[in-house]
């Protein structure tokens, strides 16, 4: 399987380390199924701002110092004296929304394309690590600034895990190194922030491997089923990645250039200050819908351990959707479960962004303290939305693969127009069987 | 395609939705800032130097006397149009404390350049007690960590504009804190700062008339260049690459259409 290289040095080298051709089967050979649509293309953007996020960061490493009474004004430093420092720090920064907008539009599409299901199972769990670590990271990275808002986040996070018994009182401790968020704190922060990027990392390089094992799933959903199904990645995938990666640079340098701290909470830009409680403590967008689960759960305990649990439910993803059917294309019902979860999704961070006694009202389309106008209270619609996101995993995602009947499957990715022979309706009818095995054990 | 356009219409309609709900979302404040129009706003915004030195005007004849600038030095006023010898003689018109000498002995002397803008107080402390317990913020960041939060939010210019015009008589019916300030501008209308500004509290040397409004303005500004000196060449700078990458992106697509086309 070793490719014939014109370049004697490379030749000679590949002979001994076959670096070249592995990575001239795994990039350039690699078949891939041929009707990937633009989706797919969150994948390697995902992979790119890991890089600008752990290239700039280095930089801005040099720069930092992780000491409470000199952290806010290095990161100043930055800014004002360092030769194009701020242009350094706003692509960290944005990079860090750009990172997680890319990662949850790719989680969507695994969601919708049922990317999730078998073979590529732990590939889908391998991806669920990967989101941990970047919310790890993100988290800590947010704290080195320290301003307010580094510090009461810091703060209100790392409270959460003294709600568990016993050890909880114990990791808090550890975590801030001492009583409270001090100095300790930010120096393991900053410390670990500079690791993780390098677990998560290792973690993308198994990803890549596990995905390379059976390839990219499709819009269509059906394993690829020769040649005539795929193309090589390159130059097809590669080339049209570039353009993906052009059009999502214009979107971050939007960012950067236009509106770096619109992201951003302008309190951060207020030295951290153990004695004075912002109004409203906020997390960055990313962490919103996650919050408004923690706080639509009266009791802390219970409303930490369903934070954790609405990620690691995707852990079980593969075997809660039991549908045989794939693509989302072919699914009426679940396509109309997925963009509701999608929608909720949006209402959850809607939710996390504002005080939990605050009122929407329908009417005027505002929300605002209480003041007895007609609406619903931000924390009852969080109950509302976190009721539906975990209702669409462990509920409406079992019922439908019992009962959803799913459209005719194409039979293969290059002629996906014929409808008629026996594969597809085989696929159609599973539910069928499953609900008669169902009725058996009744 | 029946699939691709149910995808696209439940985007679209998905964006929509979250878009309304976020511009419902933001949240009401207990002041009303007024938007006002900034010549540094926008694709190719620039600030005004001659405003920028009237703000600074402002800021060394009324603000400092109780507010600090510690991220500012003199010599970055070299970066908004005062030449090397007026910056020189701006920053030698303070005494400041250096030392200790070869002596061991502290020793005054002028301003230099590479100093930091002169703190009108030692240390928290102190300002508080000249300033009835309150502390007069460091006014270094004021317009970036004042400005409003998230999509079209105001400027910290536009707060700050609104807090240094928002001195009023207050309503009959409004109960002020011993030593405070009633003010529109502010959370809660009480401020312990007094009304820092008065008709002709400057005399500007370019001759413009100092009311209350235009010296709000133009301190508003400088601040606002104060709290990021980058501000300028950052959207220079985004120009360029933004036109690097729209070309990059069309080539990269003629390219894409050209190595597919065998494909379709």
């Amino acid at each position: 399987m070793s490719a014939n290289f014109k370049n004697p040095v490379i030749r000679w080298i590949d002979h001994r380390l076959p670096v070249f051709s592995y990575l001239h089967h795994e990039a350039n050979e690699y078949p891939t199924p041929k009707n990937l649509s633009y989706w797919w293309n969150f994948g390697s953007l995902a992979g790119f701002m890991l890089v600008v996020m752990m290239a700039s960061g280095i930089f801005l490493a040099m720069q930092y110092t992780p000491h409470v009474d000199m952290a806010f004004n290095s990161v100043e430093r930055i800014m004002r004296d360092v030769n194009y420092g701020w242009l350094m720090r706003y692509i960290h920064m944005n990079g860090a929304s750009m990172f997680f907008v890319v990662v949850y539009i790719h989680m969507f599409r695994g969601l919708y394309f049922g990317s999730y299901k078998a073979p590529r199972e732990l590939l889908w769990q391998i991806g669920v690590v990967i989101l941990l670590l970047m919310m790890a990271t993100a988290f800590m990275g947010y704290v080195l600034p320290w301003g307010q808002m580094s510090f009461w986040g810091a703060t209100v996070i790392t409270n959460l895990f003294s709600a568990l018994p016993v050890v909880g009182k114990h990791i808090v401790t550890l975590l801030w190194g001492g009583f409270s968020v001090d100095n300790p704190t930010l120096n393991r922060f900053f410390s670990l922030h500079y690791l993780l990027p390098f677990v998560l990392l290792g973690v993308v390089v198994l990803h890549v491997i596990a995905l390379h094992r059976f390839g990219s799933n499709n819009p269509i959903g059906i394993d690829t089923k020769g040649p005539q199904d795929t193309i090589p990645f390159h130059p097809y995938y590669t080339v049209k990645d570039m353009f993906g990666l052009g059009v999502f640079m214009i979107f971050y340098a939007y960012w950067i250039f236009y509106a770096p701290v619109t992201l951003g909470d302008p309190d951060n830009f207020i030295p951290a200050n153990p004695l004075s409680t912002p109004q409203h403590i906020v997390p960055e967008w990313y962490f919103l819908p996650f919050y408004a689960i923690l706080r639509s759960i009266p009791d802390k305990l219970l409303g930490v351990l369903a934070m954790f649990a609405s990620i690691l439910v995707l852990l079980v993803l593969p075997w809660l959707d039991r549908s045989p059917v794939r693509s989302g294309r072919y699914r009426p019902a679940f396509k109309w479960f997925f963009w509701m979860l999608a929608f909720d999704c949006a209402i959850l961070t809607i939710c996390g962004k504002n005080p939990p006694d605050w009122i929407w009202s329908p009417l005027s389309l505002s929300i605002a303290p209480d003041e007895g106008q007609a609406g619903i209270s931000i924390i009852a619609m969080g109950q509302l939305a976190t009721t539906y996101y975990f209702g669409y995993f462990l509920v409406i995602l079992p019922l439908l693969s019992i009962f959803e009947k799913a459209l005719p499957v194409p039979l293969s990715i290059s002629r996906p127009v014929l409808g008629g022979g026996g594969s597809h309706a085989a696929i159609a009818s599973a539910p069928a069987k499953n609900l008669a095995k169902t009725m058996e054990k009744l | 395609m029946g699939a691709k356009t149910l995808l696209l219409k439940g985007i679209t309609a998905l964006v929509g939705v979250t878009a309304i709900l976020f511009v419902a979302a933001s949240p009401k404040h207990d002041v009303h800032v007024e938007k006002e129009s900034w010549s540094f706003q926008g694709f190719f915004g620039k600030f005004d130097q001659a405003q920028l030195h009237r703000g600074f005007q402002v800021y060394k004849d009324v603000c400092s006397a109780c507010h600090s600038m510690n991220l500012l030095s003199y010599r970055n006023l070299q970066e908004i149009g005062f030449s090397e010898a007026q910056v020189k003689e701006i920053a030698a018109s303070v005494t400041t404390m250096d030392g200790p000498n070869d002596e061991g002995e502290m020793f005054e002397r002028p301003g230099k350049p590479s100093d930091r803008f002169h703190a009108p107080f030692p240390n928290e402390q102190a300002a508080r007690a000249g300033n009835n317990g309150a502390l007069p913020p460091d006014l270094s960041l004021i317009a970036r960590s004042r400005a409003g939060k998230g999509f079209g939010a105001y400027e910290g210019a536009d707060y700050i504009h609104g807090v240094l015009t928002g001195y009023k008589e207050p309503p009959a019916d409004f109960k002020l804190t011993e030593g405070m300030n009633y003010n529109e501008g502010f959370a809660g209308h009480q401020i312990a700062m007094p009304a820092p500004l008065s008709e002709g509290a400057v005399t500007y040397e370019d001759g413009t008339q100092a009311t209350v409004d235009q010296m709000a303005r133009d301190v508003s500004v400088f601040l606002t260049w104060a709290g990021e000196p980058n501000y300028e060449s950052r959207i220079r700078t985004g120009l360029k690459a933004m036109l690097f990458l729209i070309a990059f992106t069309l080539i990269a697509y003629a390219a894409k259409r050209k190595i597919w086309a065998s494909i379709h």
